[in-house]
């Protein structure tokens, strides 16, 4: 079976411009919401309480609201979770919380007025873990593409190093967008998805680099342009391919993986989607605006040693 | 062409079978089991076995097998109501000096736990439980150990004769005021010379002459490192009371503490008793002064109103002896002679020579010890909960000092084994410097727990057969070999989670679906290079050896990459992340070998060194 049978010869280079504007219109749109609504961070970030309760049958929200309330909750949450019959219960942090009591008061308050109730779940964050996880989680983003940043840089060359950059960048920024549209809750889960999303959008840029790399020392005739452009074509089944299959095993976890799997494999499918687009249009056009030429890559010579070493 | 030598095979088939072998007690289930170890964590003695046989038998429950390990006995059960009523049994049959906890324990053969071959580790919202992250009040640490210094130089400038006004500590310094310079100069000397880790400044105000102390840099980490370890100690003591089969206590940076409690439901008991941290001082009794008048409001100046837990009142000197922290050891048991039961103390050197100058003036007289235990609570205040940590301070021993002691001394005229098992305990927990308090809770109930196991474990079969199909229906005969590569990943990734015993996390799962869909990214790169090169005119085998040959570095720095990301997951990675990163991680080396050597290893098997006209591909 072939999907792309005999090599296609689509001028994506010459598209690069409209794929540009069309990139950084949904950077801008993202920064913006980012900006004004901003995440709907969970509590791994925020500190705070949360319960997840299931009862017997399908309950309503209202009555649970009230029974909390009486027991003195009033800066709470109540929504479903999942189905009719699970209930997902939110405290916001309190300045002088220390303790992780509050559960159970919850728990005591809902037993009281129906004893068929199960706790499931409680998570509770005091507000300093969250301080410190949220500077960890954007300094473990910044570490891993100073990483990738370097080891780009050492491979290829340099302006390769900051198109891929440039390209992760743009995947973290629209998935982060697409968080704050419909306000998904974010994670210590969605944090771990953005950065498998790094590791998987740089996997297909470096793809595509490799061949552009291949490419220049080997076609002795043609412009950058022209050489971007054939080596996009020649893996674009295999980036379309893995993406496929990646994607397959992804909607099954989003299908089946439950709840609380649902925002992580959610930024995952929305990280490969846009990941995909960028290692094909937005990473290589970037390195060309950069000015890469083929006396860039002919320097490096023993890379063609490497490649006889077969496994 | 297209051919391996015979070690390359062998390699992988040796691969294959370690693989299979240690991901192979996946398959078996769990039995009940009620897992008996000593509360102290010493050996069991033999007779315990006897006796559990014995008492299993009158009770007319049947074990499927009893397992002798080390420090501990393993009983195992047919079904969970045994295992209930047997736990029940046992515990009665065995009382306080031994932990009895539920357990689930893997029924792995006994060929495979011989060559080491366990089950994945699971976490624990796949198995159910509570996750506590604690820390420790450091700044009350260093103000209790400012506090024993005060008593201690009070005692110095005495010695040396040196006047002052007074002593008073604040949060991270002490004060001390002199009536002149010249006094100070020399109290300084004497402070200098007898406690070098003290850093001391001379601070002027107006006409009073004030000597700032303050612990130098060494001796303060010092002390959080021994108010981290005492309880990290003491927490362990108390999780043992609570009879958790798989109980984690762990270190986490300088001043935090993890407590993974495996199955534990009732998380408000676990709370409780982990919560109520303590801690204990010896304090003088105040013979000279009234009770009833102290009661009365008439509290004489250097003395304090304690009761003991039955409600009798004492008045006690404020002056600490000894606090809990220089305790380093108290257990209960029978006096040699009389065979009464007793508490056996040992101090540290500071306590005991502090325990020392105070005994040799104050024989006769008698000494309380008293637990403070700092509690968290919650009220309902117009309508808002309050949270307040309040400090419950009560007598728990009050004993005539009988002879002069220091390092080791016995509190004896207790009335029973049981109180002196008790005032051990309670002396063993108020061993704390300092208090220690939940600040991260998770926990998962055990239905969740199995829902997720279910979840995950049909989310990785269903995206596997889908790529399964994908692959074999997309490359034909390549794509099925892809496919037995895929299986074969799985089972390294299993293998090795087991063997390195990482715990599986539902993340984790997430990263084994995740891996599924971009393991087969190898084979991809390599298939298509290999149709390219069949399409640009070369033969077969050419084809294939190119095919291979050419991806190979594109494959490496791809796989580098995600590699880089997944290192960074890990060392950033708390609890669930890390799983994540773990299987992430393992997967990118494991299919980067059986993608690349196990595909090209049976290609070369059904068509390496023949002649073809064409490829299924």
């Amino acid at each position: 079976m072939h999907i792309l049978d005999k090599g296609t010869h689509i001028d994506f280079m010459g598209k690069r411009k409209l794929a540009m504007a069309f990139s950084l219109t949904l950077i801008l749109i993202s920064l913006v919401l980012l900006f004004t609504r901003g995440l709907s961070f969970g509590i791994d970030f925020t500190g705070g309480t949360l319960i997840e309760v299931a009862y017997p049958d399908a309950v309503e929200l209202g009555g649970i609201r009230d029974v909390l309330q009486e027991a003195g909750f009033s800066d709470i949450q109540v929504q479903h979770f999942g189905t009719a019959r699970d209930v997902l219960i939110r405290i916001a942090p309190r300045a002088n919380t220390a303790s992780a009591k509050l559960s159970e008061d919850v728990m005591t308050a809902l037993k009281g007025a129906d004893s068929a109730v199960e706790k499931r779940r409680v998570e509770f964050v005091g507000p300093q873990v969250g301080g410190e996880l949220t500077e960890q989680g954007g300094l473990a983003v910044l570490y891993s593409l100073i990483g990738i940043l370097i080891y780009v840089a050492m491979r290829f060359e340099y302006r390769f190093s900051l198109g891929a950059v440039a390209a992760l960048i743009h995947d973290v920024i629209i998935t982060l967008g697409v968080f704050s549209l419909f306000q998904v809750e974010f994670d210590l889960t969605v944090l771990a998805a953005i950065l498998a999303v790094i590791g998987y959008s740089l996997n297909d840029t470096i793809v595509v680099f490799d061949r552009i790399r291949e490419n220049f020392r080997k076609m002795r005739k043609g412009s950058p342009t022209q050489i971007m452009n054939a080596s996009i074509n020649q893996t674009l089944s295999r980036t379309l391919m893995t993406s496929g299959t990646t994607m397959l095993v992804l909607v099954a976890l989003f299908l089946l993986g439950g709840e609380i799997i649902h925002s992580f494999a959610l930024a995952l499918i929305v990280g490969v989607f846009v990941g995909t687009y960028s290692s094909i249009f937005v990473a290589g056009a970037l390195s060309l605006a950069l000015g890469v030429s083929k006396a860039d890559l002919m320097a490096v010579d023993k890379e063609g040693k490497e490649v006889d070493q077969t496994p | 062409m297209n051919q391996y030598p015979a070690w390359k095979y062998l390699l992988i088939a040796v691969f294959l079978v370690v693989g299979i072998l240690y991901a192979l007690p996946n398959l078996y289930g769990e039995d009940p089991a009620v897992q008996i170890s000593s509360a102290r964590g010493t050996p069991l003695p033999d007779t315990v076995q006897g006796l559990v046989e014995t008492r299993l038998a009158d009770s007319k429950l049947k074990s499927k097998a009893i397992e002798a390990g080390q420090n501990r006995l393993l009983v195992r059960f047919n079904n969970t109501e045994d295992q209930l009523a047997a736990a029940d049994v046992i515990k009665e049959a065995l009382g306080n000096d031994y932990v009895v906890a539920l357990n689930l324990a893997p029924s792995t053969p006994r060929w495979l736990q011989d060559i080491g071959a366990q089950p994945m580790y699971l976490g624990l919202d796949l198995r159910g439980g509570v996750h506590f992250l604690m820390e420790v009040d450091m700044d009350a640490a260093i103000q209790k150990a400012l506090e024993r210094y005060s008593s201690d130089l009070r005692t110095v400038l005495r010695e040396a004769k040196v006047r002052y006004i007074s002593i008073r500590p604040s949060s991270d310094k002490l004060a001390i005021k002199f009536r002149s310079a010249e006094d100070r100069t020399k109290g300084e000397e004497r402070i200098h010379d007898e406690y070098r880790d003290l850093q001391l400044k001379e601070v002027d105000q107006g006409d009073s002459y004030v000597l700032d102390i303050t612990l130098s840099e060494n001796e303060m980490r010092e002390t959080r490192k021994l108010a981290l370890q005492q309880n990290i100690t003491t927490l362990r003591n108390r999780v043992n009371e609570l009879g958790v089969a798989e109980p984690i206590i762990q270190q986490q940076g300088d001043r935090r503490v993890v407590v993974e409690l495996p199955g534990v439901q009732d998380t408000a008991a676990a709370k409780r008793i982990l919560g109520a941290t303590a801690t204990l001082e010896y304090r003088a009794v105040d013979t000279q002064h009234d009770v009833e008048a102290a009661l009365n409001g008439k509290v004489p100046a250097g003395s304090r109103l304690y009761k003991t837990r039955d409600g009798r009142p004492y008045l006690l000197k404020s002056r600490v002896i000894v606090t809990g922290d220089q305790i380093i050891n108290a257990r209960s048991g029978f006096d040699n002679n009389s065979g009464s039961p007793q508490v056996s103390v040992t101090l540290d050197g500071k306590g005991a020579r502090k325990m020392l100058e105070f005994t040799k003036e104050n024989v006769g007289k008698p000494m309380a010890v008293v637990f403070i235990e700092n509690k968290t609570t919650s009220r309902i205040v117009d309508g808002k909960p309050v949270i307040s940590n309040h400090q419950v301070e009560e007598i728990i021993s009050v004993a005539t000092i009988r002879d002069v002691f220091s390092k080791k001394f016995q509190t004896t005229g207790l009335d029973s084994p049981q109180e002196a098992h008790e005032l051990a305990l309670l002396l063993r927990s108020g061993a704390l410097a300092a208090p220690i308090r939940i600040i991260e809770e998770r926990t998962v109930g055990p239905s969740l727990g199995a829902e997720n196991i279910e979840q995950g474990f049909e989310s990785v079969v269903i995206g596997f057969c889908l790529v399964l199909v994908f692959m074999g229906l997309y490359y034909k005969v390549f794509g099925l070999v892809a496919d037995l590569a895929l299986a074969f990943n799985l089972v390294l990734i299993v293998a090795l989670l087991s063997m390195l015993q990482a715990t599986l996390t539902m993340p984790g799962i997430a990263g084994i679906v995740l891996t599924v869909g971009m393991a087969v990214d190898a084979n991809v790169l390599i298939f298509e290079r290999i149709r390219e090169e069949l399409r640009n005119g070369n033969t077969p085998q050419a084809s294939i050896h190119a095919g291979y040959s050419k991806a190979f570095s594109t494959i490496a720095d791809a796989n580098v990459t995600t590699l880089i990301a997944g290192i960074v997951l890990f060392s950033f990675g708390t609890g669930p992340i890390k799983g994540f990163a773990v299987t992430l991680s393992l997967g990118i080396i494991t299919s980067m070998f059986t993608a690349i050597m196990g595909t090209r290893a049976v290609i070369n098997l059904a068509y390496g060194g023949r002649r073809l006209q064409r490829l299924p591909i």
